[in-house]
């Protein structure tokens, strides 16, 4: 059972913007998009391949630079950072969930885990209880050990959601989570995600494409040609799964 | 996140077995070339180090020891004239064929020490005595005859009897000496007797044998018979490196080695720099979720830095181990020449340094020009 999404912003954009491209090549990934996510909110944003999203959420993120408008998260304007403050503000209050998971292949799980941690300058020894434990939580204590190429997709991407929450961040980004994923190792990811990273204080933004997991969502952003074309309430998430 | 670069670096093994050859083969490229070269100039001035006096007299011509231009026996004199020699006595060298017992012809270094000090003489003797070259028609060769005369099917050993320039030739004993850059055997006669065995010349005197009296400087005396006149006075020191750099200079041979040690480098950094990069590259979009997770680029650069080290260190480990096992082998044989100093060593070692700069230079630009976004792509 998720918690009643809070009206504090986890993210808020104003006339975002971004283009790729010069002269004749340019292409207007995001045009002016307003857009905000809400604290204790899972929010999926979809739509068709090339319409933005992904854009969209790297620029939300941190990762990427973008041309006009502001991004705020938890009230910090990405703007003002240096490129190494934002580095660390990322590192501090941002988890990812990669669609190939992105699992370091010869580091083990637990390994694995404990880098946010250890970039956030954890001891080693503090990381791997940390890790150990969430992996614990997450279903795969047994695994601790196992290399990513001895687990399964949706091991995997435990693993990877172990990842994105060890460090406790307040922003929580999966980038088509279940992409990799058969439906039924897709919809354990999306509870586990539900259960585990869905607090008052956190906001979870999940780009896919995958309508098997839109009832899973708390609002959903569709986006068409660079812009939000829709935003669905609680209420629409589950008639939208087609 | 140290520990788990390494992790990351030997768990690709087939690009870590790559780039640790690559290194190794250059490192042993360099340090075994280097050591040869090293070792086949020192076998230029085996001669000095065989006879071992202070100082070397000789004609105002001549610039290194495998060179003769032939003086007056009267020099001898004038050299013990000068104030501050305690000694000074003739040497006679020269390269001669030797007549075997079985027909052929080999070349020899006749060493013609002076008859009644044989100062000069071999610092080991491993059969006989070297008073012995007193006895009619004595000579005493090195251990590089007996391995010559028995590629021939003959066993020299005392007793043996051979001809210079037809005249006979007794082995009374057997010595060591360091093996010469000109390859034949050292033949160790008196002065008086070399004078038999060489072709008949006006002057036949080669050099002139110094030791200073206590107290009195060497580079001062060098200076002193200098000043003679016709002649020119060496430390035995500075004889060898005249020497050295004479070879250097003269010959082709720091052209051939240079080449191949050239060759060795640019093979470790085409190798190294390629594999390495290739290695950043596959890791890309490991590193870009890196990023993306907050390492920032000092945290990448030491991963990537380290990996190189690691690389390097192992690689420059192995490298010089082969060549010093190499060397260990070769030097039983005593030959092909080695010598390898520190000075290699540290060559090496910056060389090696310089690669994996290079290679972890390669590597970080290409994870400074990554953007993290991409791990979305």
């Amino acid at each position: 059972m998720s918690t009643p999404p809070s009206m504090d912003y986890a993210v808020k954009t104003t006339a975002l913007g971004k283009t790729y491209g010069k002269g004749d090549n340019v292409v207007q990934a995001l045009k002016a998009v307003d857009f905000e996510a809400r604290c204790g909110e899972l929010l999926m944003i979809v739509g068709p391949s090339g319409c933005g999203k992904t854009t969209l959420l790297s620029v939300i993120c941190g990762t990427l630079h973008y041309d006009t408008g502001s991004v705020s998260v938890f009230g910090q304007d990405l703007a003002r950072l240096s490129s190494g403050k934002l580095t660390a503000f990322r590192g501090k209050n941002v988890g990812f969930v990669f669609q190939q998971f992105n699992l370091i292949p010869t580091w083990t799980a637990l390994e694995n885990v404990t880098v946010p941690m250890l970039l956030n300058g954890s001891s080693r020894a503090s990381a791997e209880t940390a890790a150990s434990a969430l992996l614990k939580e997450v279903g795969i204590g047994d695994k601790l050990n196992a290399l990513p190429s001895e687990l399964s997709g949706g091991q995997q991407q435990r693993v990877a959601i172990a990842r994105a929450l060890v460090h406790e961040p307040r922003l929580l980004i999966c980038d088509e989570p279940t992409a990799a994923l058969d439906a039924a190792s897709g919809k354990k990811v999306l509870q586990l995600l539900k259960e585990r990273a869905c607090r008052p204080d956190r906001g979870v933004i999940v780009v896919t494409h995958d309508s098997r997991i839109f009832p899973f969502a708390d609002r959903i952003a569709e986006m068409e040609d660079g812009q939000i074309k829709a935003m669905h309430g609680p209420g629409e998430c589950q008639s939208l799964y087609v | 996140m140290l520990r788990l670069a390494l992790k990351m670096l030997f768990g690709d093994r087939a690009k870590y077995a790559m780039l640790v050859c690559g290194l190794s083969f250059c490192a042993l490229l360099m340090s075994q070339q280097t050591s040869v070269f090293c070792g086949l100039l020192l076998w230029t001035t085996a001669t000095v180090r065989n006879i071992r006096v202070p100082i070397w007299v000789a004609d105002a011509k001549v610039e290194q020891v495998n060179e003769v231009v032939t003086m007056r026996e009267v020099e001898v004199q004038r050299v013990r004239s000068v104030p501050g020699v305690d000694w000074a006595v003739p040497l006679f060298w020269s390269i001669l064929q030797a007549r075997l017992p079985d027909g052929t012809f080999q070349g020899v270094q006749l060493t013609g020490l002076d008859s009644a000090s044989l100062v000069g003489r071999p610092a080991k003797m491993l059969e006989g005595r070297i008073e012995d070259l007193q006895l009619p028609n004595a000579v005493i060769v090195d251990q590089v005859a007996i391995e010559k005369f028995a590629k021939r099917g003959i066993r020299l050993h005392v007793g043996t009897v051979f001809e210079i320039n037809d005249k006979e030739a007794r082995v009374v004993g057997i010595c060591e000496t360091e093996r010469s850059f000109l390859g034949q055997p050292y033949v160790f006669t008196t002065y008086s007797r070399a004078l038999q065995y060489a072709p008949l010349q006006r002057k036949l005197l080669s050099f002139i044998l110094v030791h200073p009296k206590k107290g009195t400087p060497v580079p001062e005396l060098v200076h002193r018979i200098s000043t003679l006149g016709g002649l020119r006075a060496f430390s035995s020191d500075q004889f060898a490196w005249d020497t050295l750099i004479w070879y250097v200079r003269n010959t082709g041979i720091p052209i051939s080695f240079g080449t191949v040690v050239i060759l060795g480098i640019v093979v470790g950094i085409a190798i190294a720099g390629q594999t390495f990069y290739l290695f950043v590259h596959e890791n890309m979009r490991y590193l870009a979720a890196l990023k993306a997770m907050g390492a920032g680029f000092s945290v990448l650069a030491k991963m990537v830095v380290l990996q190189a080290f690691t690389v390097g260190f192992i690689g420059y480990g192995l490298g010089v181990g082969l060549a010093a096992l190499f060397g260990n082998a070769v030097l039983r044989k005593g030959q092909p020449p080695f010598y390898m100093p520190w000075q290699i060593l540290a060559f090496t070692g910056v060389v090696i340094i310089l690669i994996c700069l290079f290679s972890a230079l390669v590597g970080l630009i290409k994870i400074a020009r990554t953007e993290a976004a991409m791990v979305f792509k």
